[in-house]
């Protein structure tokens, strides 16, 4: 079945809300603001207002990082210095904690920092290939609103774009 | 008078056309400085080289003076990197959008920093070809680095910073990297088009983009303010007069804001004059950057302070009569020097007529960054001219070998960033359109009476007035 992708730019972020706050109360039937992805030059956090809260898992992702790089570290740490055991420590601790401390910290940070990217990458979906509709316009100075749907809903959608002043209108055709 | 941070007026296009502008065709005077730049790297070099072909004896640095230029500039330069990253941090989670126009530069002021100081301990070690011996690895007999040596914190505190603050940076600018992709032609567009990721700007992007940053300036405050801690641990750990100071590490994080600061100045009316960043880089965000630079300033007085009254009232006789001798022995002038450059010079910050005219804090930023690079000197030198063994007190002048080096490592930093600055966007441009749009949003009517209504939410059926909002 053949799916639609049809983006609408807009020269604001009102009249693109505008779109999407109708598409959410079903002004097109069959068509939700799940299926509605925005594009913009900026971030724009009220926009979670009329999207919905759709979360990030990347603190998650940071959580785990840090906590590996803290273990890890400790662990990397104590376990070269108990190799030690063979040499005289002169009453020293053989894993002495106040100094692993420092570097513990700084591999918690470390790890975690990477670990950060890393989920940012994967949830961002970087490093993945332009979807065919993107438009220069949207890192210049407008507001995209991109929807994946049926043949049926095409024309309404563009009805609703054009009743809320969209600039130009730009489709593509999937198998 | 200008009193807005920007004009909200400014239209969004332009913003993207100032900055790609600034980063098309060099004119004359960015090659001559890149030609200086080079200039003053070679001159490192070629002391470099001598200095690696006849041993460190040239340097002058011998028993007791095993520590000079060398680790006093490594300090410097670590310092200078604090602000960058530490700042756009911290403003970036109190949510003060003046830093939007200047965090870019400061952040790759951060990373070159960096980069710079990390030559130091090599060049300073003298047989470089046995760095490695401080990264964690194991030898043949099973003996691991000693993690007990602050030397060793050191090398994990800066490979963790270093690694952070470019990824910082980088993540930073994908934004501006997809606009520049979406502008450039040639290797230009093949070089952004690998580093923008394949960003849309779209709302999942921007979404978790969000997060990341605010996850990532979250550790890096705590980062950088361990990094200069343990670079303070370099000395305060040892029981070195002058040096076994329980107030280095906020005295050494305290210094690294204030020599970042006065590096953001310089850079900021540079880049202001040449890449004509009028709009963007303002008189009012030049004025909170001063202040701001002042109040540091006077943390820094304070600590300094406190560490001469710790050391008179504490009975220490050779920490005091090194304290004496830095006010009236052979290296006085630069002592005194420190102390005007670092405690009475910002004082020209507090006026509001010098904070506008840039000329005069052009220079007063200079002059700021060498006082606190002799206030690194300061610490360094004077603890080896005159400590326990009396046997041993000698003023040692650092010799031209030192010098050349430590002059060649200031272009090695002009170079980077003239090369940033060609390079990449030294603005952030999808920064200054969201500081435009919300300034632009709350100066507008509606919101001015949405706002209003919230606020008088209980007084049901009052008619709302746009005072105060």
């Amino acid at each position: 079945m053949k799916r639609y992708y049809v983006m609408g730019l807009f020269s604001n972020f009102e009249e693109a809300f505008s779109t999407i706050s109708e598409i959410r109360q079903h002004a097109i039937p069959g068509v939700t603001v799940d299926d509605v992805t925005l594009k913009s030059p900026i971030e724009h956090p009220e926009i979670e207002e009329v999207l919905g809260d759709r979360g990030s898992p990347v603190p998650k992702f940071t959580l785990f990082g840090a906590i590996f790089g803290m273990v890890f570290g400790f662990l990397f740490l104590a376990a070269a210095q108990a190799n030690f055991l063979v040499q005289p420590q002169g009453g020293k601790a053989v894993i002495p904690l106040p100094s692993n401390i420092v570097l513990t910290y700084e591999m918690l940070i470390l790890f975690g920092v990477i670990s950060t990217v890393i989920g940012f990458f994967i949830n961002a979906r970087l490093m993945t290939k332009r979807h065919p509709l993107y438009s220069e316009k949207v890192s210049l100075d407008q507001v995209g609103v991109m929807l994946e749907l049926d043949e049926k809903n095409v024309d309404s959608l563009k009805e609703l774009f054009k009743k809320h002043k969209v600039l130009e209108i730009r489709e593509e055709v999937s198998q | 008078m200008q009193t807005k941070d920007i004009n909200e007026n400014i239209a969004w296009a332009k913003i993207n056309e100032d900055v790609l502008r600034s980063m098309e065709n060099p004119r004359m005077g960015y090659w001559v400085a890149l030609a200086c730049c080079i200039a003053m790297i070679s001159v490192a070099v070629v002391a470099e080289i001598y200095q690696y072909q006849v041993g460190m004896g040239p340097s002058n640095l011998n028993w007791p003076h095993m520590w000079d230029l060398y680790i006093a500039t490594f300090v410097f330069w670590i310092g200078m990197s604090h602000s960058g990253t530490l700042l756009s941090a911290i403003l970036h989670i109190i949510q003060a959008d003046w830093r939007k126009p200047i965090y870019r530069f400061a952040e790759a002021m951060t990373t070159f920093s960096l980069m710079t100081a990390g030559l130091f301990p090599i060049i300073h070690l003298g047989r470089v070809w046995n760095m490695y011996w401080v990264l964690p690895y194991v030898s043949d007999r099973g003996i691991w680095p000693n993690f007990r040596s602050p030397l060793v914190w050191d090398a994990f505190a800066i490979t963790t910073y270093l690694t952070s603050s470019a990824l910082f940076l980088f993540i930073g600018m994908i934004p501006d990297l997809a606009i520049c992709r979406d502008n450039a032609r040639g290797w230009r567009q093949k070089l952004y088009t690998v580093l923008s990721m394949g960003w849309q700007g779209d709302d999942r992007q921007w979404r978790h983009f969000r997060k990341i940053y605010l996850l990532m300036a979250c550790f890096l405050i705590p980062l950088a303010v361990s990094v200069h801690s343990i670079v303070s641990a370099d000395f305060a750990m040892s029981i070195m007069p002058g040096w076994h100071v329980t107030t280095f590490p906020p005295y050494f994080v305290a210094g690294a804001l204030y020599s970042g600061c006065a590096a953001i100045i310089t850079l900021f009316i540079l880049l202001r004059y040449f890449f004509r960043f009028d709009e963007y880089m303002t008189i009012p965000i030049m004025e909170k950057t001063c202040k701001l630079t002042f109040a540091i300033a006077m943390v820094w007085t304070y600590l300094n302070i406190i560490e001469f009254a710790a050391t008179w009232y504490g009975h220490d006789m050779v920490a005091k009569e090194l304290l004496i001798n830095k006010f009236i022995g052979p290296h006085a002038p630069f002592f005194w020097a420190m102390l005007f450059l670092g405690s009475v010079l910002p004082f020209t910050l507090a006026f509001e007529k010098l904070r506008r005219h840039l000329p005069t804090m052009f220079v007063v930023s200079l002059f700021l960054n060498l006082g606190m690079w002799l206030e690194r000197w300061m610490i360094v030198t004077p603890t080896l001219s005159y400590s326990y063994q009396p046997f041993a007190w000698d003023v040692m002048w650092p010799s031209m070998v030192q010098w050349s080096i430590v002059f060649g490592s200031f272009g090695w930093f002009g170079m980077l960033f003239l090369i940033f600055v060609k390079v990449f966007p030294s603005v952030s441009m999808y920064e200054v359109k969201e500081m435009v749009f919300h300034r632009r949003h709350y100066h507008s009517d509606e919101v001015a009476n949405k706002l209003h209504r919230r606020a008088s939410d209980d007084q049901s059926g009052a008619e709302p007035t746009r005072e105060g909002a």
